[in-house]
């Protein structure tokens, strides 16, 4: 890609030099969705990101910022009293188990996050392949997968998430592994649409005749032609259905499936802890988790639609920038700004 | 696969075929087998020469792209021969055929589409060189890369290389689709309308281009138009196809001096004249080109065709035709008083040599004979009429026997060689 030294020199070099700026990289990349957002969109953007980055970040550094592990029900061999009221000690009060509620709200954070990144991961890897090989190759293959996805579309989402937990519980140990698997189950489907549409429309491309015709084989068709004019659709849903994946985490937790309580503190389980303490009006056990679930999944939800708003053709509105005329001369190259599209 | 037998022809074509299924009935949508089929190329042979220029010519529909696809094997043909230098490509595997698209290329019709959005060109022209492993590492694929920008002339070079194609415009992108069919060094290139898209100041640039490269890198083309300028520009010979068989092959000079075929006839003289005072009359093809699916009996031109005779196929469509366009053309009264005397006309579209007009509800089948000589006498010229042999009344309608047509092969003339039974020897 970069000019080598065997380039002779050429005496009237045009004034080309800068490649495109749009293309720098991964990071640039990521920025574009911000830059582009204007107004209420960039609220959106700009504030789900944030409180995201807050969710991550208090789940990355949860044993340095908690003050105690989610499993402490004691500090200098005295114990926390069950459902005791915010003292100093623990600032957000203790469960009827006598847990630290502060201390199992942020571990909360690092549970939802752990199981929402390998959730998105398994859909990922699972689902885009298999959306691309079914639009790509067609026929039978199509076929099969179309139905068998289908028809798990056909489940309510939580009673599909509830009997994949129960069926894995026992074959895997670890309960986020468990929960994250039975989320996937859902979600796979989702992405698997998505793609295997985006991969029929742009199968008849010419470039893809184009590629066929040069003597590509199918896998790298699919690997060097489609994916990367695919994979576009991708992110918002991705985000999305992370937020719809901490629900379903939850869900599954309030049921008690999944992740069991001594492994993890758990936003959902914590619910379910607190149902009956809120009738005797102690609400700080059920307060805090409700809002762990709240926040992430609305701050989830802002990115997921803010980056919608901005990357999906037929929601975006074509924006006119003021044409910036500067006094100095300026050379054909730099050409007017002119605000790029994207897909 | 036999041996490679040394030949002059490149590429030799024989009765190849092209039908695509129609999915029609619950059955055949189920299976995928079955039902009815569009011939879009139907038994079509040529030899094409090294270093030759083939133009394939026809409307939209007449299987002209189609064939150029079916060439290099992305179309997988049903039927036929077609052989490169001697070697069978049709009902190879894709595996097979895999390697030997290096000798086949391809450019398409559409610059803005044919490229990869994603990919800059230096990826994009390297990438053929790394599938057939034409080039030993990174510094030799660059090289030949930049070599191959500035062949077709996008330099500088630096900056085409790093310039994606939505930097580019349409005569760029073409150039730069050219470079990635040629930088395989094959020998055919199929060029599928490859300047229809373009601006007409660049069309010849492109035209330029495509024959300078012939000249330098020892190219064949087959260059499938329907724009005959610029086929007479382009090519050494003309292939004129009309659903999906080829009507007229020949020469340049024979096709444009002396066309032979009354469809190859009528496209000359819809090219526009650039002098309006010496605009010739245009009597172009009446009506459509017909449904590849149902195609006409007989000579597949003939419902069009102004010279048309008994022998060329007449048909029950071509009658349910004739009574449709006068109904349209004489007027409410006309059609008051004579459409009553005609049951279904759907009765007519089954096609055969032996047509029943059905007549009307309680219409006497005699009125509706009369009727019809009587149109028969009013248009005399009508070519239709050379072909009935006989029209009697029945007891629900009328029976008319056509003269059983003959389905033209290539007929030898003294120029070119032509289907159309004008040319048929006795």
């Amino acid at each position: 890609m970069t000019a080598t030294s065997t380039v002779t020199g050429t005496p009237d070099k045009p004034p080309i030099a800068e490649p495109p700026k749009r293309r720098g990289g991964i990071l640039s990349k990521i920025a574009q969705p911000y830059k582009q957002s204007h107004g209420i969109q960039r609220f959106m953007l700009v504030t789900g990101t944030l409180v995201s980055l807050l969710f991550i970040f208090m789940a990355i550094f949860a044993p340095l910022i908690a003050p105690f592990s989610f499993d402490t029900y004691q500090s200098d061999g005295v114990r926390f009293p069950t459902q005791g009221e915010p003292s100093d000690l623990n600032p957000w009060g203790t469960t009827v188990q006598g847990f630290d509620v502060m201390s199992r709200t942020i571990y909360g954070a690092r549970t939802a996050l752990e199981v929402v990144v390998l959730a998105v991961a398994f859909s990922l890897a699972i689902g885009v392949p298999l959306g691309l090989i079914s639009g790509y190759v067609g026929g039978w293959v199509d076929r099969i997968l179309v139905l068998i996805m289908d028809a798990l579309f056909a489940f309510p989402y939580l009673l599909l998430a509830i009997v994949a937990a129960f069926l894995l519980t026992n074959t895997i140990d670890s309960g986020i592994v468990v929960t994250a698997i039975a989320i996937t189950v859902v979600y796979v489907p989702q992405y698997f649409r998505v793609v295997r549409a985006s991969t029929l429309s742009a199968r008849e491309a010419t470039y893809i005749e184009a590629a066929r015709a040069m003597g590509a084989r199918p896998r790298t068709i699919i690997g060097k032609y489609l994916f990367g004019n695919v994979i576009q659709s991708v992110p918002v849903i991705a985000t999305l259905n992370a937020a719809d994946a901490i629900l379903t985490l939850a869900g599954l937790g309030f049921l008690g499936l999944g992740i069991q309580p001594d492994e993890a503190a758990e936003w959902g389980y914590d619910l379910q802890r607190a149902i009956s303490d809120a009738g005797a009006g102690i609400w700080w056990t059920a307060l805090f988790p409700g809002l762990g679930i709240v926040l992430a999944v609305t701050a989830l939800t802002l990115v997921g639609e803010g980056l919608n708003d901005v990357l999906n053709p037929t929601l975006r509105r074509r924006r006119v920038k003021k044409p910036v005329i500067s006094s100095s001369a300026v050379g054909p190259a730099s050409a007017p700004e002119v605000e790029s599209e994207v897909g | 696969m036999s041996a490679p037998v040394a030949t002059k022809n490149l590429i030799e074509v024989r009765d190849l075929q092209v039908h695509f299924g129609l999915n029609t009935s619950f059955k055949s949508r189920l299976t995928g087998r079955g039902g009815a089929s569009v011939k879009a190329v139907d038994g079509v042979s040529f030899d094409l020469a090294e270093g030759e220029v083939l133009g394939l010519v026809g409307e939209s529909g007449s299987g002209k792209t189609t064939l150029g696809r079916a060439l290099l094997g992305l179309v997988r043909p049903t039927a036929g021969s077609v052989k490169l230098r001697g070697e069978e490509l049709v009902g190879q595997p894709e595996r097979a055929l895999r390697p030997k698209r290096r000798h086949l290329q391809m450019v398409f019709q559409d610059p803005h589409a044919s490229l990869n959005p994603g990919m800059t060109l230096q990826t994009a022209l390297a990438h053929p060189l790394q599938i057939h492993k034409l080039t030993s590492g990174n510094a030799e694929t660059e090289a030949k890369v930049r070599e191959t920008l500035e062949l077709v002339g996008l330099y500088p070079t630096e900056r085409f290389a790093t310039s994606y194609p939505s930097d580019l415009s349409g005569g760029q992108k073409q150039r730069a689709a050219i470079a990635r069919a040629i930088i395989t060094g094959p020998d055919l290139v199929v060029a599928d309308e490859p300047v229809s898209m373009l601006d007409m100041s660049v069309r010849a640039k492109i035209l330029d281009l495509m024959i300078d490269l012939k000249h330098r890198i020892g190219l064949t083309y087959v260059y499938v138009t329907h724009d005959l300028a610029s086929a007479k520009f382009f090519c050494d010979r003309v292939a004129i196809m009309y659903l999906g068989r080829i009507v007229e092959i020949g020469t340049v000079d024979e096709i444009f001096e002396n066309p032979k075929h009354p469809y190859t006839q009528a496209l000359i003289r819809a090219i526009p004249e650039p002098n309006p005072d010496k605009a010739l009359p245009r009597d172009l093809p009446r009506g459509e080109i017909p449904d590849a699916a149902r195609p006409p009996l007989g000579c597949a031109f003939h419902p069009r065709c102004p010279k048309a005779f008994d022998i060329c196929g007449w048909e029950s469509r071509d009658m349910r035709a004739i009574l449709e366009q006068r109904w349209v053309e004489g007027g409410e009264d006309l059609y008051n008083a004579e459409r009553p005397l005609v049951g279904d006309l759907e009765k007519l579209d089954e096609a055969g040599h032996d047509a029943f007009v059905p007549a009307g509800s309680g219409k006497d089948p005699g009125a509706l004979l009369a009727m019809l000589e009587k149109i028969r006498e009013e248009e005399p010229d009508e070519p239709l009429w050379k072909g009935v042999n006989a029209m009697n009344a029945e007891a629900h309608g009328v029976r008319i026997a056509f003269e059983p047509g003959i389905d033209p092969p290539l007929y030898d003339t003294d120029s070119s060689r032509a289907a159309c039974l004008l040319y048929k020897p006795e």
